[in-house]
């Protein structure tokens, strides 16, 4: 019964998805549209993300650096060496996964808020460094006109509606991926690990690599969400591995609701939409967006599926 | 892997002067411990005696400060944990901290998942490794919670919750488990049921266990090691233990 139930929320999920990422765009607004890929993309990196935060209990700020570090690999790599997807793709990922190997040595001695300060300083030091190393970053000016992958196929991803789908076709892969990491034994493992570290411990479970294992998953998929985003905006600057972005990437995780894939997208497109639809029309929009902040943490301390679940569980004892 | 080095001797666990200090306050101190294979040893010992730290060290959740332990004469005092289980160690914990969102089958499942290679696998449902399934299943059946298999391990009662607890150590096969407090916190009878449950361990396995409850320290062990202030205070079979006039005032106070 259970399960019978869940397949239909699972089915109901993935029609309103087809509708809105396949059906739809062709009729909405280049804006709209492009907006929407933006979102898949950070969905991409909010779930990664997640795999740290909700499934292994390691809250992490230092998901823009690697995004930043896979955005600027692709820039640098193709307006500097004409790259193509076939060399970017793969050089974001294994610098974003070098990048937290490293990072893992060290960050993993610490917990909880520990763990979250010496990873933002992790971000913070990728974001000195390409803001200050102007020979090479070009600093401040960031680096532009970074042309669209050339696939192979006649699709000209210069058009924002195909460039839409070439990131449905993305998060698709990438969320299959990651739902399967969290269901494969090494994806319990690591909820093992958040429940009860010592204990996986004591049943013969290296905790530490399993740790660091996922420390690098996760970075490397959050390197691939900057390559897409690379491509995406075509400009990248010191500012997209901002503090503010990180706080972004976290925040999306928590708004949406740790612990699932589904939320992480939910609070990406929650919080991209509605800082891109906000500016529009008042300056003032950082503050309304603190309110939304503000609101779930006190409404929604476990996320908008959180919430979302806690409602039908109780109508379901009400019935 | 389990039955391989085993001592000559036929001891299944030793510890040699074995001390533990915090800071200033030294929690184990000088413990010599030595266990033979099949024994039903009960640690007992007021508040505050060591035991659970003196577990800690065997299992390797703590590093020693300084003396060894040796399991099946392998040296295992350096190590590290996940290790110790490989070489057929098991422990419970006293306070409950069990996977609160996985059913009680999935909990049983990643404990064989932990000894397993496809821990490190990622592309494969779990709940296509059938075999694990299987061994879980044995497992509950030892336990008698078979048919809790599907609930989900928060809904369970708290005595319930103590018999995954020690489900979770069997599933390994270990060849030494240590049992820390498994009655605390229950009721008479849950306590009763759950001396009866490890009363009827395969005899093979060599048990350490914390207890409190001196009924179930006296149904369920051989002989009893008595801590007081982190050092080993007396040890003896159940009877000498029970006569002992100074063990008697630790517990209870002296009579003046």
């Amino acid at each position: 019964m259970d399960r019978w139930k869940t397949r239909v929320w699972l089915l109901g999920g993935f029609g309103i998805a087809f509708i809105l990422l396949i059906l739809l765009p062709p009729f909405l607004p280049t804006y709209l549209v492009s907006l929407m890929s933006q979102s898949l993309i950070y969905g991409i990196v909010a779930m990664s993300l997640d795999i740290l935060i909700g499934y292994t209990g390691m809250p992490s700020l230092g998901h823009g650096g690697y995004f930043i570090i896979g955005a600027y690999t692709t820039a640098i790599l193709s307006t500097r060496y004409g790259a193509g997807f076939g060399v970017t793709l793969p050089a974001s990922i294994l610098m974003a996964a070098g990048a937290a190997a490293l990072l893992g040595l060290f960050a993993l001695r610490a917990s909880w808020v520990y763990f979250l300060m010496i990873t933002l300083a992790f971000a913070m030091c990728i974001w000195g460094l390409i803001d200050q190393w102007v020979s090479f970053t070009r600093g401040e000016n960031g680096i532009s006109s970074i042309p669209r992958p050339f696939l192979g196929i006649p699709l000209n991803l210069m058009k924002p509606i195909n460039f839409h789908y070439f990131t449905v076709v993305a998060f698709a892969v990438c969320s299959s991926l990651m739902a399967l990491l969290i269901r494969s034994p090494f994806g319990k493992t690591l909820i093992g690990i958040r429940d009860s570290a010592t204990r996986m411990s004591v049943l013969g479970c290296h905790v530490w690599l399993h740790k660091y294992l996922a420390f690098i998953i996760a970075g490397a998929f959050a390197g691939l969400g900057g390559c897409l985003f690379a491509y995406f905006n075509r400009f990248v600057g010191p500012d997209d591995g901002s503090l503010t972005q990180c706080m972004e990437f976290f925040l999306m995780v928590s708004i949406g609701g740790q612990g699932t894939l589904i939320g992480p997208c939910i609070g990406a497109f929650l919080i991209t939409f509605l800082k891109n639809m906000l500016s529009v029309y008042t300056h003032r929009w950082l503050m309304i967006m603190a309110f939304v902040y503000i609101f779930c943490a006190k409404y929604a301390p476990e996320g908008l599926i959180g919430m979302a679940k806690r409602a039908v569980r109780r109508k379901e004892v009400l019935a | 892997m389990n039955t391989s080095g085993r001592d000559a001797s036929g001891s299944a666990l030793i510890c040699r002067s074995l001390t533990k200090r915090f800071g200033g306050l030294n929690a184990v101190s000088q413990v010599d411990l030595q266990v033979a294979q099949g024994e039903r040893r009960a640690i007992i010992g007021p508040n505050g005696a060591g035991k659970t730290t003196l577990f800690s060290l065997i299992s390797g959740i703590h590093p020693v400060t300084s003396g060894s332990i040796f399991l099946f004469g392998h040296d295992i005092t350096r190590i590290p944990s996940h290790k110790r289980a490989y070489l057929g160690l098991g422990r419970t914990f006293q306070i409950t901290n069990l996977f609160p969102t996985f059913t009680v089958i999935e909990s049983l499942v990643l404990a064989c998942l932990c000894l397993h290679r496809s821990k490190f696998s990622t592309f494969k449902p779990i709940s296509r490794y059938r075999h694990f399934y299987d061994r879980a299943e044995e497992v509950l059946e030892t336990v008698g919670m078979l048919e809790k298999s599907g609930q989900i391990v928060k809904n369970l009662s708290y005595g319930e919750q103590r018999q995954i607890e020690i489900a979770l150590a069997l599933v390994s096969n270990p060849m030494v488990l240590l049992l820390d407090e498994p009655t605390a916190g229950l009721s008479p009878a849950e306590s009763a049921m759950m001396a009866d449950l490890i009363h009827k361990l395969d005899p093979a396995i060599t048990i350490l266990i914390i207890e409190h409850d001196m009924d179930v320290a006296f149904q369920v062990a051989d002989r009893i090691t008595v801590l007081h202030r982190g050092e080993v205070f007396e040890e003896g079979s159940t009877e000498e233990i029970r006569q002992h006039k100074r063990v008697q005032e630790i517990y209870f106070g002296t009579e003046d």
